[in-house]
């Protein structure tokens, strides 16, 4: 049957390649045209402008760019896996490497481009890698296990992306440049001096204008490079991250017209030599350009896709503003528009402040009333400000320079309301104001999140979410909604707030706080929220009178509640060390009173079907024996796991197991917004999982490294690394401050991971926090961690010693008798609460099954 | 087999979900209605304040909750509908708009301590029994 639809076939299926078919779809090509594309890796479109992420956080799964069933869903046909390796144009016909052959009405090359590698003797030994795709992030991940040091060449901008994902995986890292400066096309030499002072602070070698001669290993190694001004630098591995080139060959090989220098020449319709074929993104040349970035090749996309589809007033690509921001190694950096100042009568302004570290210049016109370009080092925050008030020709204030203070110093902002509705906020997907104001209105969105998600807007580069976000706010305060923080009806208070006034007016119960500052009579959000603050500050035994009615269940009987209403118990095991002799004892409590086991995921044993009244018989075994509670009933520090390291391990370089267990009896019995967990690894083999806890420690040759905010469970969220290398002592400050720091801001039942997405300003601020003390509250934090520590009680001790609290632990208050309603079964060898079917057949037949209560 | 071995637990009853709720089951209750057979259980110093007890009345499980330090009194039956579990005077107390509650601790879903009803799901609720306070003890209102 002859097909009436035209044939589109898109060779790549990068970020690019994958943005023209979804505008396909969007714009409704799905009546008038096949699709089909071929994708050369085995994996679909992810996002490459965040690749080192990759290191630390991000699965590949969390960088596609292709949500759920949107190939299968269209009808698109996608060859993942296969590449275009012909193009017959008198035929109008691609062949594939699987052999594939497919005749096209319209052809668009998405073909990107392939990091260049400098011709350099060496450049192919083994331990040298380029970073482009997940698979290059994957063999350089598994070589950097045996590695130590590791180079990149280029001190551009994936350079230094780069060398962030070097030191992300532990490295002693450095960056070597021909160049005179880092980040030459976008940074001035002031701006470039700033940024290598920045950069090397953060433990980064920089060597600038140096040119490698030779690439030498010894015994099948890389052993170190040489320059030419017969200095050396001794390396494990090298990363060539010194530019692109782009992928043209089957352009060439097919006869399309291209560049001196490559580059598949396009008009502005981003058509070929060969009107039909286009190209798109990074293979493209147009006016003798190459376009590096993403947003120029979304823009790209959205050109092609218009005049594909000939609609009526088709966009033109007419050059691109290579405007960008970004946080290279955690350092702010942004270059827009004329960064050098290369207009005729233009002027600059520049603030060099080499106390903060940060270098801004603004390049105006002649008479000083326009922006023109500029370049911000250090702090970029006044970027998407500055972008729009260039983009906009908004007349400048009297002082531009006011523009470069921080916000709140007296700067001069930007009024969302000044802004036009034509404004493009979002560069990379094309964004307008309009656009965001009109899905706030229509669509009912209150959270940044969903704001982003639905129009894309801040989901390329990230660099204007500051300015989406003031405008999801201007909008929500013009209509009238209130986005309100507290954490109950009876508390007009976020946690943060009451905490603060919690401690500031030296509040010891709950009355009292209700009293001063709330309503009515609590419920069971409040109560057990301010008893976990009333315990991190002043660590009172939690079942004094005033607090034993805030406590959850769990706290208040001190085990953890299951679903017949039965206990389990977790004694302490600090870092998963146990005697045999101890190992026994739980072995015999658990028989004495038929109790189910299980080993826990956090190197315990969970004791199962202890009743309310069995729980401090329980106990006075447990603590005459030697254990204490584990806490695993509270919001509070449960274990810290370790592996056995140095002790043991042939690997092993430092003792874990003893680090694990003084953590663990340094944090014990430590009340937190929610549960903390945390492991200690003596290698980087990392078998304790230390980077999926709330704070991990990973032994280095050198000392230990911390990571922080990490989660395993229902949200997996990989750990930041926050220090490197440092001492037990640095190690230990740290974490007190750290812990005290999330203690007192984070909302209720926040985990560290949760909290640390919210936090504003990320990683950097918290490093700013913890590790420079920028707050100055350092000592104050570490000083309420010691007054824990030095408060600590094992809780169940205290409890089998005072007969009123014992009272409590009965299922009775006027009988003796255990809950009649509970009923086992067997199985494996061990009891199990009875499923409702096997209690009704197990009640028809009561009389055989009554025994007398005790 | 079965049950577990030779302790004392094993069901005879589980209670059914039909339970009729009474209006008001305060301390202001009256001690002579007829109908009304008094069973004093505790004094009212065994119930900390804010907190629940569970008692055996007359074969049947009641919770007993203290509103604050206060002679203010409440039972429900101590069986949790949606867990199924005998847990009900474990819950923290408080109010939602100013109506008196209990969470179960379990799922925690709320329940009007003076009706009974659910106020997650006004199709369940707990059976209410009326309580007083006489010379400092707590006494609970059987149904026979």
């Amino acid at each position: 049957m002859p097909d009436s639809k035209q044939t589109l076939v898109v060779i790549g299926n990068g970020m690019v390649g994958h943005r023209l078919l979804e505008l396909m779809v969007e714009k409704g090509a799905l009546d008038h045209w096949n699709l089909i594309t071929f994708c050369e890796e085995p994996r679909v479109a992810y996002d490459r402008v965040h690749l080192s992420e990759y290191f630390v956080d991000k699965t590949a799964a969390d960088l596609t760019l292709v949500s759920p069933g949107f190939y299968d869903n269209n009808g698109i046909q996608i060859y993942i896996g296969d590449r275009v390796t012909e193009i017959d144009r008198d035929k109008k016909l691609v062949r594939s490497a699987n052999g594939v052959e497919i005749a096209y009405d319209r052809l668009v090359l998405a073909t990107g481009s392939y990091p260049f590698v400098p011709p350099i003797k060496g450049n192919d030994a083994k331990g040298t890698f380029v970073y482009r795709t997940i698979e290059d992030l994957d063999a350089m991940k598994a070589h950097a296990q045996q590695s130590k040091v590791g180079v990149v060449v280029g001190g551009g901008l994936l350079g230094l992306e780069c060398a962030n994902a070097l030191k992300s995986l532990g490295l002693d890292t450095h960056v070597v440049e021909f160049a005179p400066r880092l980040m030459p096309v976008q940074l001035d030499e002031t701006a470039g001096e700033v940024l290598k002072e920045k950069i090397e602070a953060l433990g980064v070698h920089v060597h600038t204008s140096r040119v490698t001669t030779d690439i030498v290993s010894e015994n099948g190694k890389l052993s170190y490079m040489q320059f030419n001004d017969d200095t050396s630098l001794q390396t494990d591995m090298i990363v060539f991250s010194a530019g692109i080139r782009p992928r043209d060959e089957l352009a060439r090989d097919c006869g399309l017209e291209m560049g001196e220098r490559g580059g598949i020449v396009i008009n502005e319709a981003c058509q070929t030599s060969d009107s039909n074929i286009y190209a798109i993104g990074e293979c493209a040349l147009y006016n003798n350009r190459i376009f590096g970035l993403v947003a120029p090749g979304y823009q790209m996309a959205e050109v092609a896709s218009d005049q594909l589809l000939e609609v009526a007033e088709a966009q033109q690509f007419t050059g691109a503003d290579m405007s960008t921001k970004l946080k290279l190694l955690g350092v702010d950096v942004a270059s827009f528009g004329d960064n050098f100042a290369k207009t005729p009568g233009a002027k600059e302004l520049a603030v060099n402040d080499s106390v903060a570290g940060t270098y801004k210049k603004l390049v105006v016109d002649a008479g000083g009333k326009l922006l023109l370009g500029g370049i911000l080092v250090g702090d970029a925050e006044a970027y998407g400000t500055l972008l729009q008030l260039m983009q906009n020709q908004i007349e400048l204030p009297d002082n531009p320079l006011g523009l470069l203070l921080p916000a709140g110093a007296g700067a001069a902002t930007l009024s969302m309301d000044s802004l036009p509705d034509t404004a493009q906020v979002c560069s990379c997907n094309n964004v307008t104001k309009g656009e965001l104001c009109e899905a706030i209105q229509s669509d009912g969105i209150t959270d940044l999140a969903t704001l982003k998600k639905c129009t894309k807007a801040g989901t390329g580069c990230g660099g204007c979410t500051p300015l989406v976000k003031d405008i999801l706010t201007t909008e929500l305060k013009k209509a009238g909604v209130e986005v309100n923080d507290h954490i109950c009806e009876h508390f007009a208070y976020s946690r943060q707030e009451l905490y603060h006034l919690l401690r500031v007016g030296e509040i010891r119960s709950f009355d009292e706080l209700l009293e001063k500052h709330g309503t009515g009579h609590g419920c069971e959000v409040c109560k057990p929220a301010v008893a976990s603050m009333l315990a991190s500050s002043w660590n009172d035994y939690v079942l004094n009178t005033p607090h034993v009615g805030l406590q959850d269940t769990n706290d208040s009987f001190l085990a953890n509640i299951q679903k017949d209403g039965t206990y389990s118990v977790i004694p302490r095991v600090p870092g998963g060390e146990i005697t045999p002799e101890k190992l026994i004892v739980l072995g015999q409590v658990a028989q004495e009173f038929d109790l189910y086991t299980k080993i826990t995921g956090a190197q315990r044993v969970d004791l199962f079907g202890a009743r309310v009244d069995q729980l401090p018989k329980i106990w006075e075994r447990l603590v005459e024996a030697g254990f204490e509670s584990g806490h695993a009933y509270g919001k509070a520090l449960r274990t810290v796991k370790s592996c056995v390291g140095s002790s043991w391990c042939r690997f092993g370089v430092q003792d874990s197991t003893s680090l694990a267990i003084e953590v663990e009896q340094r944090y014990r019995g430590l009340r937190s917004p929610h549960k903390l967990k945390s492991a200690v690894s003596g290698c980087t083999r990392e078998c304790a999982e230390a980077q999926s806890k709330d704070f991990g420690i990973i032994a280095t040759e050198n000392g230990w490294n911390l990571y922080i905010c990490g989660n395993g469970g229902m949200t997996p969220h990989h750990a930041v690394l926050l220090a490197t290398d440092i001492d037990k002592e640095t190690l230990i400050k740290y974490i007190d401050r750290f812990l005290v720091f999330y203690i007192r801001t984070a909302d209720k039942l926040q985990r560290t991971s949760t909290w640390f997405k919210k936090l504003e300003g990320g990683l950097d601020y918290l490093k700013q926090v913890i590790v420079e003390d920028s707050l100055g509250i350092a000592e104050e934090l570490e000083a309420q961690m010691q007054h824990h520590v030095d408060t600590y009680q094992c809780e169940w001790k205290t409890t089998i010693e005072s007969p009123e609290k014992l009272q409590r632990f009965s299922h009775f208050v006027n009988a003796d008798d255990a809950d009649p309603s509970l009923v086992y079964v067997q199985e494996r060898g061990q009891k199990r609460p009875a499923t409702e079917a096997e209690r009704a057949v197990l009640s028809q037949s009561r009389d055989a099954l009554v025994s007398p209560a005790q | 087999m079965g049950v577990s071995n030779g302790q004392a637990q094993v069901v005879l009853d589980i209670t059914s979900g039909d339970l009729k709720t009474m209006e008001s089951s305060a301390v202001q209750a009256t001690t002579t209605a007829d109908s009304i057979n008094w069973v004093t259980v505790c004094s009212l110093d065994a119930i900390a304040p804010n907190t629940g007890v569970n008692a055996l009345v007359n074969g049947e499980q009641v919770a007993i909750f203290r509103i604050g330090s206060t002679e203010e009194v409440y039972a429900t039956g101590n069986f949790d509908p949606f867990s199924k579990a005998f847990v009900m005077s474990r819950g923290i107390l408080g109010d939602r708009q100013g109506v008196l509650k209990v969470a179960s601790p379990i799922y925690k879903q709320n329940f009007n301590l003076k009706t009974g009803v659910c106020l997650d799901n006004e199709e369940v609720s707990l059976q209410v029994y009326p309580v007083q306070l006489v010379d400092g003890q707590v006494q609970i209102g059987g149904n026979n």
